[in-house]
């Protein structure tokens, strides 16, 4: 029982697909967690953090 | 001491905000163990079945013996390693330095004695095996290379039948019955013990049959398979569709451009290059214009805007 | 005794210097500076958080010993955790690297923290690897084999066998994680040593003057 909760809901052991380009060469996976990266950087940089208007509106 | 900008900053006098250090931690703690916990239940984790030596020679019966002769002619890939495991070879160079060589074979590894005749003298003795063995340890080094000689020049004819290697020579001595039995002692499991326990009944070091394994293709062939050659940017690449050690991506990025792509001297001089922009990366506080980017790209106006909105108030 | 010997000790001299340099009201802090307000700050707090979740789950494995993930379907949930855990630690490490970089951090004192994170970045790829060679499967007797030609190139190879398990398995679950974790610690005290890093100083005497030559026009 517990061996069947706990096996993957999204089985990621089947082939791998691969990006491709010149010498280029990487996994669909590792491009996810890079271009993640990036945007979460991005969002951290403009999302607007809580207690900013807190702050004006107190002054 | 410099004045710039880069290096220097008056400390804060303005004002403060409420700030609970360990409610912070705790939230943090909190979401990263649920996402943590998330991604396990969702995705789980890689777990490729290892390869032992007895389904290598099962399944590539050709490759495997091949491989065990390279390892008796001096020609597979550890028997011309040079250091650690031996002095067959100098090694790469970093311009005239020979690092791995100065070190010296720390780690001796002799294919003959190792990967063939050690194993086959710790089988259960049988009539053939022990007259090969005996053949073997009393001729000279002249005529076991005309043996070698002899069966290497026959062994693209090699074939595999019936549980037996076959190579049509008459004029390699004990080589093909060492041949056939180290290739029965492999297909048995035998092989895969015998490696591990020349030192003994406990082990935990696997350096033998890591090498054998490695100087075959049927491991390289699988690795292929599985995206994870060097040239495929393997480095990162983990099995199946998982993300793998993304943060190597500039050490294998070098591997793939030139000169270090048809360098025969790639690993040594790749690691050199990612030696000094490790220090550079460490040493970014003291090196002019590489600290002065921050000021001038001014991403930090993002940052704080807030602190530049209220100062320009 | 007189008090000048008492001071003299290098206990008091070492307890006189930490409390000046770390009073409680530094090491655990009820305000920061106004400036520090932006999602940026989340990373270190959460590449620690990730560091806290790698050990607890290493823990678990460590319990039961290095193969029993191939063989349970809790350990091989608990593996899902320490692999996990370990890619969000380098994700959130890497944004916190990036935004350090880009607020020039090391200003005012603080390059040590600079570079005491970095030694800990460098420490951290260096355990992630022990650990992936550790792991007795395809996935490790493969990574092991190549890693073998990297680091032998270098002579390191000559006592550091990636293809000796016991070895590999000491280095990433005593020696790699106590370096680790010693260096966090210390990249912490520091950071709480010194404040967080203020904004760049605007030349507000320049804009002034610019912006009284314009309206003089």
């Amino acid at each position: 029982m517990a061996e069947t909760l706990l096996a993957a809901l999204v089985s990621l052991d089947g082939t791998g697909h691969y990006f491709h380009w010149h010498w280029i060469d990487i996994s669909y996976a590792n491009l996810t967690v890079i271009i993640l990266m990036v945007v979460v950087f991005v969002v951290a940089l403009f999302l607007p953090f809580p207690g900013r208007r807190n702050k004006k509106e107190t002054r | 001491m410099s004045e710039s900008p880069d290096v220097k900053v008056a400390p804060w006098t303005g004002p403060q905000r409420p700030y609970d250090i360990l409610k912070e931690g705790t939230i943090a703690l909190v979401v990263v163990a649920i996402l943590t916990i998330g991604l396990a239940i969702v995705f789980s984790s890689p777990d490729d079945p290892q390869v032992t030596v007895q389904q290598w020679s099962t399944k590539a019966p050709i490759d495997f013996a091949q491989t065990a002769l390279s390892e008796l002619n001096g020609t597979s890939g550890t028997a011309q390693y040079g250091a650690p495991y031996n002095t067959a070879s100098p090694g790469q160079k970093l311009g005239p330095f020979t690092l791995a060589k100065w070190l010296g074979a720390t780690i001796p590894v002799n294919t003959v004695r190792d990967f063939v005749i050690d194993p086959l003298t710790d089988q259960p003795p049988t009539p053939t095996l022990s007259a090969a063995l005996a053949q073997w340890k009393g001729a000279g080094a002249g005529q076991r290379t005309a043996w070698l000689d002899a069966y290497t020049k026959a062994s693209s004819k090699m074939t595999f039948a019936n549980g037996t290697v076959s190579v049509p020579t008459t004029a390699a001595g004990p080589v093909p019955v060492m041949i056939n039995s180290l290739e029965q002692m492999a297909r048995s499991g035998a092989l895969d013990q015998a490696l591990v326990t020349q030192s003994g009944f406990y082990t935990s070091n696997y350096t033998l049959p890591l090498l054998f394994l490695a100087d075959g293709s049927y491991l390289g062939d699988l690795a292929q398979q599985r995206h994870l050659l060097g040239s495929q940017w393997g480095m990162m690449n983990e099995t199946g569709s998982y993300p793998g050690q993304a943060w190597l991506w500039l050490y294998t990025f070098w591997y793939q451009i030139p000169p270090f792509s048809t360098s025969t001297n790639a690993d040594v001089e790749v690691s050199a290059v990612m030696a000094l922009l490790s220090v550079l990366l460490l040493l970014v506080p003291f090196i002019p214009g590489l600290r002065s980017i921050p000021r001038w790209t001014r991403v930090y106006r993002l940052i704080w805007r807030d602190h530049y909105r209220s100062q320009s108030a | 005794m007189s008090s000048t010997e008492i001071d003299r000790q290098w206990t008091t001299r070492l307890r006189h210097r930490l409390t000046r340099r770390l009073p409680p009201e530094k090491v655990l802090p009820d305000t920061q500076p106004a400036y520090v307000a932006s999602w940026i700050y989340v990373f270190g707090v959460t590449t620690l958080s990730a560091l806290g979740v790698v050990i607890l789950s290493g823990f678990i494995l460590a319990l039961k010993g290095p193969q029993w993930w191939h063989v349970s379907g809790v350990g091989h949930f608990v593996n899902s955790l320490h692999l996990w855990s370990v890619e969000i630690f380098f994700f959130a490490m890497v944004i916190h690297l990036w935004s350090k970089y880009f607020m020039a951090a090391w200003r005012g004192g603080r390059s040590l923290t600079w570079v005491t994170g970095v030694v800990t970045f460098l420490v951290s790829i260096a355990t992630a690897f022990t650990g992936y060679v550790s792991q007795t499967n395809f996935d490790s007797q493969w990574i092991s084999t190549q890693a073998k030609d990297g680091i032998n190139s270098t002579g390191v190879g000559s006592f550091f066998n990636v293809l000796n398990f016991g070895q590999m398995l000491m280095w990433h679950i005593v020696l790699l994680p106590l370096v680790a974790v010693l260096l966090t610690a210390l990249h912490v005290v520091m950071v709480r040593a010194k404040g967080v890093v203020p904004p760049f100083e605007d030349k507000p005497s320049e804009e002034k003057l610019l912006r009284e030559k314009e309206e003089a026009r």
